[in-house]
Parts: C-alpha cells; sequence; structure tokens
C-alpha cells in the first residue's frame, strides 16, 4: 500500500478496452443520480432554503453526531481490529462476522436492535435507565450511538486489513531491540497503519453523516435534538421537494468536500 | 487473503437476499392482471386482509400493497411511482396527487379518529389528553406532515394543549412501535392502531366531542387498469366495509 510511492513513475500502458467500458459505466450509474440532483436543485432560492433554523439546526447536528461517531468508532473500533488481526482466540470468526453485521442489516432493523440493547427497556438500557435516570432514545447522545453503530464496521475492517498487510517483522525487529509492546504499538504499529486508519475513520464518518434508518427507529426525529439533516430531508420531502433537495446537495457536498480533500492529503492521491 | 473471504462471504449473503426476494415476489403469468395498491400506514392490516378477500373472489388478479406514510406515497405517485390507486389517510394527501394530474375522482371511502396509546401496564399513568402535557410523560406524535400529525396538532389545539413532544415520528406506525417497545409514554395515533396493536399496547380513548376524524379517501391512478376501479369499488362495497369496520374504522 505504501511501499510504492519511491517508485519512479513509468509510462502507463493504456487501460484494455473492456475495463474503460465498464469502469465508464460504472461512473455513469454512480454519477447520473447526482447530476439529476444539481440539474433538479432550486439554485435561485438555495440560500434562503439552507439559512432556515431548521435547515443549520439540522446541519449542525449533523457535523456534531457524525463526528463523534467517527471518534467512537475509532476509539472503540481501533482496539478491536487489533485484537482480531493480531490475536488467535476461539471464536475469532463468529467475532470478525459480527463486526459485519451492521453492513448487511437494514438500518431500520439496526435501530429496532439498539431499542432492544440501549432502549429503556433494553438489556443494558433498562440499567442506564433505572439506575441513573438516562435514556438513550429521543436523545442526541442515541444519535451518535446509532451512527457508531452503522459506521464501526467501516473503521473495523480498514484498519484489520492494513493490520494484516503490514510486515511483522518491523514489529519483530522493535521488540527484538528491546521495545516494550506498548511502544511498538505506537511507534512501530500506528505509523504503519496511519494512512488507513484515516481512511477507515473517514468511512466511518462519511456512513455517519448518512445515517438514516437507524437513527429515526431508535433515536426518534425532533428538530434540534435528534433531527440531522438526512433526517430533515425526509420530513422535507413531505413538504417542500426544493428544500429536500436543497439539503440533499448540501449534505452531498459536505461529504465529496471532505473525502476528497483528506484522501487526497493523507493517502497520497492525486486528484 | 482473509478479508477477501470475509468480503465474499458478505457478497453471498447479500446475493442470497435478493434472490430470496426476488422469489417472494415470482412473476405473475399473463393472464394474472397485478394491482399496486399504495395506502397509509394506518390501513395495513385492513387493507392487508381486503386485498387477500378481494384476490379470493378474483382469482386472476394479484394486490400488491406499498404501505407508507400518506405524504411520502403522494410525493411517489405525483413523480410518476408506478401505481393503480392511492388509498391516502386524508384530503390533503390526496389533493397532492390529484394536483399533480396522476390520480382522479377520489371518494371517501372510511374515517378514522385518534386515540392514545401506551404501553402496557401504562408506566405513566396517562388517563386523560391533558396527561399528555405533563413534564414526565414521554409523548410521541406523527410530523405535522403527514396526515396523524396534522390530526394531533389539530387535537392539541382544539383542546388548548400544550404538548412537548420527544420526537415527531415518520408515521403512525413508528409511533406505536416506539410504544410498543415502551420507550415513550404515551403516543397518539389512530383508534384503528390501538385495534392492531392488540395486547402489546393499551389504548386511551378520547372523548367524540374533544376528539379529531380524519376522513380518508381513495382514487385510481390516470393510467389504472380496468381491474383497479374494480379493487376501489370492492374496497367501498359491503366486504371491504365490514373487514373495515371490524379494524375500528368508521363509516366516511
Amino acid at each position: 500500500m505504501t511501499s510504492t510511492t519511491a517508485e519512479p513513475r513509468r509510462r502507463q500502458a493504456p487501460a484494455p478496452g473492456v475495463v474503460l467500458v465498464l469502469a465508464i459505466v460504472a461512473l455513469a450509474f454512480l454519477g447520473l443520480p447526482l447530476i439529476g440532483l444539481l440539474l433538479a436543485a432550486p439554485w435561485g432560492q438555495m440560500t434562503e432554503l439552507l439559512t432556515t433554523p431548521a435547515a443549520l439546526e439540522a446541519l449542525r447536528l449533523s457535523l456534531v453526531t457524525s463526528i463523534l461517531a467517527a471518534a467512537l468508532a475509532v476509539v472503540l473500533g481501533l482496539p478491536l481490529a487489533w485484537l482480531i488481526a493480531r490475536r488467535e482466540f476461539p471464536g475469532r470468526n463468529i467475532v470478525r462476522g459480527l463486526v459485519l453485521i451492521p453492513l448487511v442489516l437494514p438500518p431500520v432493523v439496526g435501530g429496532v436492535t439498539l431499542l432492544t440493547a440501549f432502549g429503556r427497556r433494553g438489556l443494558v438500557g433498562q440499567y442506564l435507565f433505572d439506575w441513573f435516570g438516562i435514556q438513550l432514545p429521543f436523545s442526541t447522545a442515541g444519535v451518535v450511538l446509532a451512527e457508531a453503530f452503522v459506521a464501526m464496521p467501516f473503521l473495523v475492517i480498514t484498519v484489520e486489513g492494513a493490520l494484516r498487510s503490514i510486515d511483522p517483522r518491523f514489529e519483530e525487529a522493535a521488540r527484538t531491540l528491546g521495545a516494550k509492546p506498548s511502544r511498538v504499538l505506537l511507534r512501530v504499529t500506528a505509523p504503519l497503519i496511519a494512512p488507513s486508519l484515516v481512511a477507515g475513520a473517514l468511512l466511518a464518518w462519511a456512513r455517519a453523516l448518512g445515517e438514516f434508518g437507524a437513527t429515526i427507529t431508535f433515536a426518534g426525529n425532533f428538530p434540534g435534538v435528534t433531527q440531522t439533516l438526512p433526517l430533515a430531508v425526509y420530513s422535507a420531502l413531505e413538504v417542500s421537494r426544493e428544500e429536500a433537495i436543497a439539503l440533499s446537495v448540501v449534505l452531498l457536498g459536505i461529504s465529496f468536500a471532505v473525502l476528497v480533500s483528506l484522501r487526497g492529503r493523507f493517502l497520497g492521491g492525486r486528484g | 487473503m482473509r478479508v477477501r473471504a470475509d468480503l465474499a462471504l458478505l457478497a453471498a449473503a447479500l446475493a442470497s437476499g435478493l434472490t430470496a426476494s426476488c422469489s417472494s415476489t415470482e412473476a405473475p403469468d399473463d393472464t394474472t392482471t397485478v394491482l399496486t395498491v399504495s395506502a397509509a400506514a394506518s390501513l395495513t392490516d385492513a387493507f392487508t386482509e381486503i386485498g387477500d378477500a378481494y384476490t379470493s373472489e378474483h382469482p386472476d388478479t394479484r394486490v400488491r400493497f406499498n404501505f407508507a406514510g400518506s405524504s411520502t406515497l403522494a410525493e411517489q405517485i405525483s413523480a410518476g411511482a408506478p401505481v393503480d390507486v392511492f388509498a391516502a389517510a386524508s384530503p390533503a394527501a390526496m389533493q397532492t396527487a390529484v394536483g399533480a394530474g396522476t390520480v382522479r375522482d377520489p371518494m371517501l371511502f372510511t374515517a378514522n379518529s385518534l386515540a392514545i396509546a401506551v404501553p402496557a401496564g401504562n408506566p405513566a399513568d396517562v388517563a386523560t389528553l391533558a396527561d399528555l402535557t405533563r413534564d414526565d410523560v414521554t409523548v410521541i406524535v406523527c410530523a405535522t406532515t403527514v396526515p396523524c400529525g396534522a390530526a394531533t396538532e389539530d387535537l392539541f389545539r382544539a383542546n388548548g394543549l400544550d404538548v412537548a413532544p420527544a420526537s415527531l415520528e415518520p408515521d403512525v406506525r413508528a409511533v406505536l412501535t416506539k410504544v410498543v417497545a415502551d420507550e415513550a409514554d404515551a403516543g397518539v395515533v389512530y383508534r384503528t392502531d390501538v385495534i392492531a396493536a392488540g395486547q402489546d399496547v393499551e389504548g386511551i380513548s378520547i372523548p367524540d366531542d374533544a376528539n379529531v376524524v380524519n376522513d380518508y379517501p381513495i382514487a385510481v391512478t390516470v393510467d389504472a387498469p380496468a381491474e383497479a376501479q374494480a379493487f376501489v369499488d370492492f374496497v367501498l362495497g359491503d366486504k371491504g366495509q365490514e373487514i373495515l369496520g371490524a379494524w375500528g374504522f368508521a363509516s366516511p
């Protein structure tokens, strides 16, 4: 992944025709809906549609919750990825499968499963509620939880893959030179997987930003508390198509800008 | 590489999910007409039963339902979704589709009123409408953009209540789901939803003079086949009205 950066650029052979055609079809498939959205956008009224208190509130809430969810995914997902990649333990394959579950689960079902675990009658949630009076549904914390649930697999998969692909001899060398395990982790392993960690965190963040189903099912929908941008888009769709499209354009714009700029910067992408 | 094996597994799981959903909607043969009916979420149980009754009388027709919030359905139909019959939970939602020129001649076919649903055991001791204003009661309602939410807003306004809901749910079934899960102490839903939920919730009825009545219009779309009108007639007829009545709906 990182070993090719020092290689001098060579003249590229042209792409095979079939590859080129299929790639263009793929690009059109992904790009056409976006172009449709941009063409449908009410550019003239954009400013007034997006500066309504409701829109600004949703935007703020989305940014705050998605960043917190990505942070949660990193703090909890990184150790999990390390454990799966680096330690043999019984049931490791089952754990790896469990990590993938939020990816295949319809997000609304994800929201229901979250209710059964963290709702105020849920497995854990009942104690939170009875002992501390904490009710996660209908709270901003609940939004972060729902977003982290669907986003964390992206981080774990990305980082686990990176951990497996780095040459273990680097770490062994550090160990034989007398470095303590924590120091090896911090000074050798971490820098080696840094690009993947950033990529995984970005993917997790982007997934969290677009999260809808688990959020509305687990956390509900109230402006300023749990109504993130995707929920605001959905609510607006029922009244004003223009407003919904305007909000969608903002959502896309933010994600696209951040993903392009950060990927370019951290992963050495060239545009 | 291990990751690749996992991804292959994931792809296989996705693919099997796809084929499963395809086979459940098996292709009808040439003599079968498939009617697509978009109906308000509150009609889920009644219309499913009406669909079965209709198909047993008309074996050459299959009825597919698309249940969601009325305004979502109206938006889909206005955007050209291939729907034959539209049954909305409010004249306003129907008007959206009529205004877009996609349906014609709506008729009122049933009516519904509101009720308070509380989780089994009524944990917050909700007894009257006024209890919904209490600070210790977590109340959820439909978003005002869907008919049940508009009706709820009317209900609160007509009774001079200042309720602070914890969530504005996208449709009435979402309200019910959260009450059944005991996340909310009370939810304002249709009378029929309380009946549909059975043992999972308790219903607190709202006196008629304080309640709000919602009329439900039904219409065929302009491109619908002749069978669509037959389905509408069936809903308006004795059998359809009987099933609606059994699920707690009132006459229009």
